[in-house]
């Protein structure tokens, strides 16, 4: 009923305002990434310290980085491993 | 010693200026003595604004190099006691002033006002980083537009990596028919995607041209629905408590009829 007053009235919005906030998400999605390599360096250290614990792996060779594509953000990290640990994980 | 406050917005054409303008007048209104900087060298539009563009002698450039002292480029508002302008040069680009210069003329200005406002030019470049220099607290413009809170978010990060952080957050020419269509994001939607503190809201206010046109801020004209909004702003900074501004009262006789309906 009330809808129907509205739209009588012309009052009916096309609600444009999820489009504006869905296409602002996806933008600063982007715009934010922009880190610092300070950011990306201690991310990497965290990142060798927890992996250690289950596998060795070559710090040297390892690479991380933010990929962006039209809809999304990933961390990416390609991280040659030398051997696994053993007794960290399977059978425990 | 004064509070200096930076009034910045990243994106151009949002009212970074006539907020300036207002809150100045606003502070002095109250009682404050305080100074206005047009930090937009090679674009000054404060003096227009605030309607003194024909008393100006001296400007910042004229400051910093040390051709004036400070007290002889500020220009004092007559009808406002305590409000005065320092100017922006005209004939100079953003490099004739350097954020140290900056620093020091905040600092020297701070000694003799209550507040300090500073207009900062539009962009993230050199005429930015002077006009952030001196600041002790920055006050970020936006309109409920994609681009403006895209550039609004930009200048957070910029002014957190240069130190300046938990700027406040007023969001300009909002339009209570368009928000209830649902066709202009509100304020919930704004701050919860910039993660900033709200200082106020500003209706979108035909008077705010006409002010212009003439010269006066609107904040000294009580029939001014942005007027008001401003004056409840300064409000704000000087640390006291103000509801936000009920923008739905101006609903129209139909909006009226519905409530009596019990809508």
């Amino acid at each position: 009923m009330f809808d129907l007053i509205n739209k009588m009235f012309g009052k009916e919005g096309t609600g444009s305002k999820d489009i504006a906030k869905e296409r602002l998400r996806l933008v600063l999605v982007h715009d934010r990434v922009n880190v610092s390599p300070q950011f990306m360096e201690v991310l990497k250290e965290d990142m060798i310290k927890v992996i250690s614990n289950y596998m060795e792996i070559n710090e040297r060779d390892m690479e991380i980085n933010l990929t962006h594509t039209n809809t999304q953000v990933a961390l990416v990290a390609n991280i040659p491993v030398n051997r696994m640990k053993r007794g960290t994980i399977a059978g425990e | 010693m004064g509070e200096v406050i930076v009034i910045t917005s990243g994106k151009g054409g949002v009212g970074k200026t006539t907020t300036t303008a207002n809150l100045g007048t606003g502070f002095a209104l109250l009682g404050k003595k305080v100074a206005l900087v047009d930090a937009d060298i090679g674009l000054r539009n404060l003096d227009v604004v605030m309607g003194l563009e024909n008393r100006i002698v001296y400007d910042l450039v004229d400051v910093t190099e040390g051709n004036c002292r400070l007290k002889q480029a500020l220009i004092r508002d007559k009808r406002f006691e305590n409000l005065y302008l320092l100017p922006a040069a005209q004939t100079r680009d953003k490099t004739a002033v350097s954020p140290e210069q900056m620093k020091e003329l905040c600092r020297d200005l701070a000694q003799d006002f209550d507040y300090v406002l500073i207009d900062c030019p539009a962009g993230i470049e050199q005429g930015f980083k002077n006009a952030i220099a001196g600041a002790d607290r920055a006050v970020i413009v936006t309109t409920p537009e994609v681009s403006a809170v895209r550039d609004a978010d930009r200048i957070i990060g910029l002014l957190e990596s240069e130190g300046k952080s938990n700027p406040k957050l007023i969001v300009n020419r909002i339009r209570p028919k368009m928000v209830k269509k649902g066709d202009m994001m509100d304020i919930d939607d704004i701050i919860e995607i910039l993660a900033v503190d709200l200082l106020g809201i500003i209706p979108e206010d035909e008077y705010i041209v006409i002010s212009t046109n003439k010269g006066e801020p609107a904040v000294a004209n009580p029939a001014s629905l942005a007027g008001t909004a401003y004056k409840n702003i300064v409000r704000r900074l000087m640390g006291e408590n103000v509801p936000l501004m009920n923008l739905e009262a101006d609903e129209g006789f139909f909006g009226r009829f519905k409530k009596i309906l019990g809508f």
